[in-house]
């Protein structure tokens, strides 16, 4: 079942738009199904919304979207509050020069990359993703941009696992989700 | 066919557009000038511009799904999509999607790939239109159109910011529509 976070009556829709999905994956894990709530064009919309009244006007010129489904929720929200959409992508996507940060999976290591050049020191950014488990791909992420002189505002996720204490990998960086699941 | 022919001629947008995208060349292998749009999503006016081209076009068009194929795909259909009040259906690679898939193969120039869409995210009779940054063989689109096709979905267009030579002349990808905002940059063309 999820919790759902404030009191604002969007929340509950967007809430039960997502599906779960036993063992997926692989067995054990219940995962959280967006591409659902993609297809409800008033939860999808009210999303977006959250997100873009809590960032508009805070000087965000960055929206970092974590591959690939931080590429559904980052270019909205970058285009309503006018900031930049920058894509944090696997090994030998982007063409041009990149830097990379790398991470620790429950087996083995990945790492993610971002175009050189693509932020500035001193910029804002927001990191997006669907959802923050353990918040290692998010850590890496905060890591990377912090590395080149930018400073994270927030991390913004649809749903957080709470169980897996993404949150407290975080350190330093603001959490903000609309959909807390156990 | 492109937007300058189609109503767009002169538009200085397209222009902004082109500008803002990088050329790569040999990647991922010697020989390929890679279009890279991820300089366009840097650039908030062009980035803007883009949507609002797609959205004007489709506006009145009475499109109830935008299907986006990954990954770049997901990066322009879902501002459409939520700009028309559609859905977003994201064809994604395959063992990405959790539930159940209906896949279709296509043709590389060296093996094969393979396109996959949930089951029940589109209806039979839904108005589609298929999204993707760029075209070249227009391999990709065609597995795309095949997926919307066998749940019965109408494809009304496919549209693209970027179309290669090889599609140029071309108004059709296996009997649908084609629209494409503009040709590949030079070397020289991409304003820092």
């Amino acid at each position: 079942m999820a919790f759902e976070d404030g009191t604002d009556p969007r929340i509950p829709k967007i809430a039960s738009a997502i599906r779960v999905i036993p063992n997926f994956p692989k067995p054990g894990i219940m995962f959280q199904d967006i591409t659902t709530l993609l297809l409800d064009t008033q939860a999808f919309k009210d999303t977006i919304d959250l997100f873009v009244e809590r960032y508009k006007g805070k000087d965000i010129s960055v929206v970092a979207g974590v591959e690939a489904r931080g590429f559904i929720f980052g270019p909205p929200i970058a285009l309503a509050i006018g900031a930049k959409f920058v894509p944090m992508r696997k090994p030998k996507k982007l063409p041009g020069e990149v830097i990379s940060e790398e991470y620790s999976l429950e087996y083995g290591t990945d790492k993610i990359e971002m175009h050189v050049g693509a932020v500035q020191p001193g910029e804002r950014a927001l990191v997006i993703d669907d959802l923050i488990a353990t918040g290692g791909t998010l850590c890496a992420a905060i890591r990377l941009l912090e590395r080149v002189g930018v400073k994270v505002v927030e991390c913004a996720c649809v749903i957080e696992l709470a169980e897996l204490k993404g949150r407290e990998k975080l350190g330093e960086t603001p959490l903000f989700v609309l959909v807390s699941s156990t | 066919m492109f937007a300058a022919e189609n109503g767009l001629k002169g538009d200085p947008r397209l222009e902004a557009i082109s500008a803002a995208i990088r050329v790569v060349p040999n990647f991922p292998k010697k020989g390929i000038m890679f279009q890279d749009i991820t300089t366009l999503l840097l650039d908030y006016k062009a980035f803007k511009h883009t949507i609002d081209i797609f959205v004007d076009r489709y506006k009145d068009m009475h499109v109830s799904v935008v299907a986006g194929v990954e990954a770049r795909g997901f990066m322009f259909g879902p501002s459409i999509a939520l700009a028309l009040g559609a859905k977003f259906v994201p064809l994604r690679k395959p063992g990405k999607l959790p539930g159940n898939v209906i896949s279709k193969s296509y043709d590389l120039e060296y093996g094969h790939d393979c396109l996959e869409m949930h089951v029940d995210a589109v209806k039979a009779g839904e108005r589609v239109i298929v999204i993707d940054d760029l075209v070249a063989t227009g391999g990709t689109l065609s597995a795309a159109i095949s997926l919307l096709e066998s749940v019965e979905a109408e494809v009304v267009e496919c549209a693209c910011v970027i179309g290669l030579p090889e599609v140029k002349g071309q108004h059709m990808l296996k009997g649908k529509p084609l629209y494409v905002l503009v040709e590949p940059s030079g070397l020289d063309d991409h304003l820092c």
